[in-house]
């Protein structure tokens, strides 16, 4: 297994807030890495390191360093905007733009340069389709993208952000909005989507992780307590905390 | 014992809750009222003075018969003149303040410095207009020199409402758009200012009613006391209707025989600000319907 995503003694501070302490891990190119703990935990602030999408919170600071290809994205000459490209996201509650759904998914592509017609139109079918949506909309791509249901809006993120061919993709609780027959599609989409892409989901849903997850991370008060692979997370962790957390018995 | 008192409580409340229910419905009813009042008042006195030939004419024979033709395409110039001046400006003065700049101290200046100017007197701006735009910059009175103070004037109350329009916007649609490796400036003009040009033109609303009704400003910058023939470019002087209205009331040639002409010119300056916010609620109607927010 290749490493895709490295982290080196982060240490993360909000104002005086210690929200990330010393974590070092490595994800794994082509898995699906859960990220678990309970809230406040750092999980999702630790997600956000690796498309700087914390960089938009002022008073925030951040020593040590993340790898992403084996190159230092908080390095100076990085430009973010090509990271993001890389490293796409999709968020807890279904944000599509109030735009057409076509729209939606070629708007990655356009804001980097793209207006080759064809290739747009091309892109957005490939999209729609790797996301599981494509039969439900293709006969209504001019439609408002509000006019669909919450697990289909979410779906449409997640094309929208495979639409500028990433090799990462973040999820940042991606179906806790959702109903328990989306969830399940959200799920099998992501079973589905590790062939092409490593996939870094944080949840809070302990079933969630067991059942989509290759590794687990287990997160507590800023600190990684446990990380391996998901069977062994589950079935034999070796941490009492995470023992304690899996069982229920906190959290 | 207890199930009395509690019925006193009970009962209490609900005198209180109609005593506030119809004290606000009365208020604004009074609102309301006031404005048909004065609707109704200019209405019927000024209808018999609305002809075609007032709304076509040149004025005649001191003021006294004729038409407010030159002082409505006056008006109409001014709006267009400080609006065309004023909203870009405003506008991206707004994205810069509430986009741009980071709470702080330099956020705060630029906020209060806004609101100061929305507190400056309109004859000041009038003032300080003939000095920079009609002497200085030597444009004299002119529908350009009227137009740009104005649209100072005017300036304050579009940013103060686009910087409102944008705190409107979910920061989760800046957040998708940035994760797509989107700029700044991409993020806000693909999806920030179309969730908020709506509410964008109410400010522009606001202005129109603002620069079509301001005499004070115009008195030294552009307007006319009698100049019936149309402007011919932006240095051109011009008649508005404000300042026509104040003319007529006050310093015509005969001010009895032009009463009805000072009502029927009042009714036309309302009316015009009416059909003005009509289209700009019809322009906000139809770029609301092009975000498909649905």
């Amino acid at each position: 297994m290749n490493p895709k995503i490295e982290t080196k003694v982060i240490n993360l501070h909000y104002g005086s807030f210690h929200a990330l302490k010393g974590i070092s891990m490595t994800i794994y190119a082509n898995t699906v890495t859960a990220l678990i703990g309970p809230s406040g935990c750092g999980k999702s602030t630790y997600l956000r390191l690796f498309n700087r999408m914390n960089d938009l919170i002022d008073n925030i600071q951040i020593s040590g360093q993340v790898l992403v290809d084996g190159e230092d994205i908080y390095a100076r000459n990085v430009r973010v905007d090509d990271l993001r490209k890389k490293v796409g996201m999709v968020f807890q509650k279904p944000n599509p733009f109030p735009k057409t759904i076509y729209e939606n998914v070629a708007y990655g592509l356009r804001v980097n340069g793209i207006s080759d017609k064809k290739f747009i139109e091309e892109r957005v079918v490939t999209s729609l389709q790797q996301a599981a949506l494509w039969e439900e909309v293709k006969d209504k791509l001019k439609k408002s993208a509000f006019e669909l249901s919450g697990g289909q809006q979410q779906r449409l993120c997640i094309a929208r952000a495979l639409a500028v061919k990433p090799s990462i993709v973040l999820m940042d609780e991606p179906a806790s909005a959702l109903d328990p027959i989306s969830t399940a599609k959200i799920e099998e989409l992501i079973y589905d989507l590790k062939n092409e892409y490593t996939i870094v989901i944080v949840t809070h849903n302990m079933q969630q992780a067991g059942r989509v997850s290759d590794h687990t991370a287990f997160f507590y008060m800023g600190s990684l307590i446990e990380f391996d692979t998901t069977k062994k997370i589950f079935t034999n962790p070796q941490n009492e905390q995470t023992q304690n957390y899996i069982t229920g018995r906190f959290g | 014992m207890t199930h009395q008192l509690s019925n006193r409580i009970s009962n209490r409340k609900q005198w209180a809750e109609q005593i506030a229910f119809w004290t606000f419905r009365i208020l604004s009813f009074f609102v309301v009222s006031i404005l048909i009042v004065i609707l109704g008042f200019l209405i019927f006195n000024g209808i018999k003075a609305i002809s075609w030939d007032f709304l076509t004419k040149m004025p005649e024979d001191g003021m006294t018969k004729g038409g407010i033709f030159p002082a409505i395409v006056g008006t109409l110039c001014l709006v267009l003149g400080s609006i065309l001046f004023a909203f870009p400006i405003g506008v991206l003065s707004a994205v810069y303040i509430h986009e741009y700049t980071k709470d702080g101290w330099l956020k705060k200046i630029l906020q209060q410095m806004t609101n100061n100017l929305a507190g400056i007197p309109s004859i000041v701006f009038g003032l300080f207009g003939m000095a920079l735009f009609v002497n200085k910059l030597n444009f004299g009175d002119s529908i350009l020199a009227g137009s740009l103070t104005l649209g100072l004037m005017v300036l304050p109350v579009i940013i103060r409402t686009t910087e409102e329009a944008l705190k409107a916007v979910n920061d989760t649609f800046r957040h998708a758009s940035i994760a797509l490796g989107a700029s700044k400036w991409e993020t806000t003009s693909r999806v920030v200012l179309p969730i908020a040009f709506p509410n964008i033109i109410t400010g522009m609303i606001l202005s129109i009613g603002r620069v079509s009704g301001e005499t004070a400003p115009i008195l030294f910058t552009v307007a006319a006391y009698f100049l019936p023939q149309l402007p011919h470019s932006i240095f051109d002087q011009v008649m508005a209707l404000p300042y026509h209205l104040y003319v007529i009331i006050t310093s015509g040639t005969n001010i009895e025989e032009s009463r009805p002409i000072a009502y029927g010119t009042a009714l036309v300056l309302i009316v015009i600000v009416l059909i003005i916010n009509l289209m700009a609620n019809a322009l906000r109607k139809f770029f609301g319907k092009k975000v498909k927010m649905t």
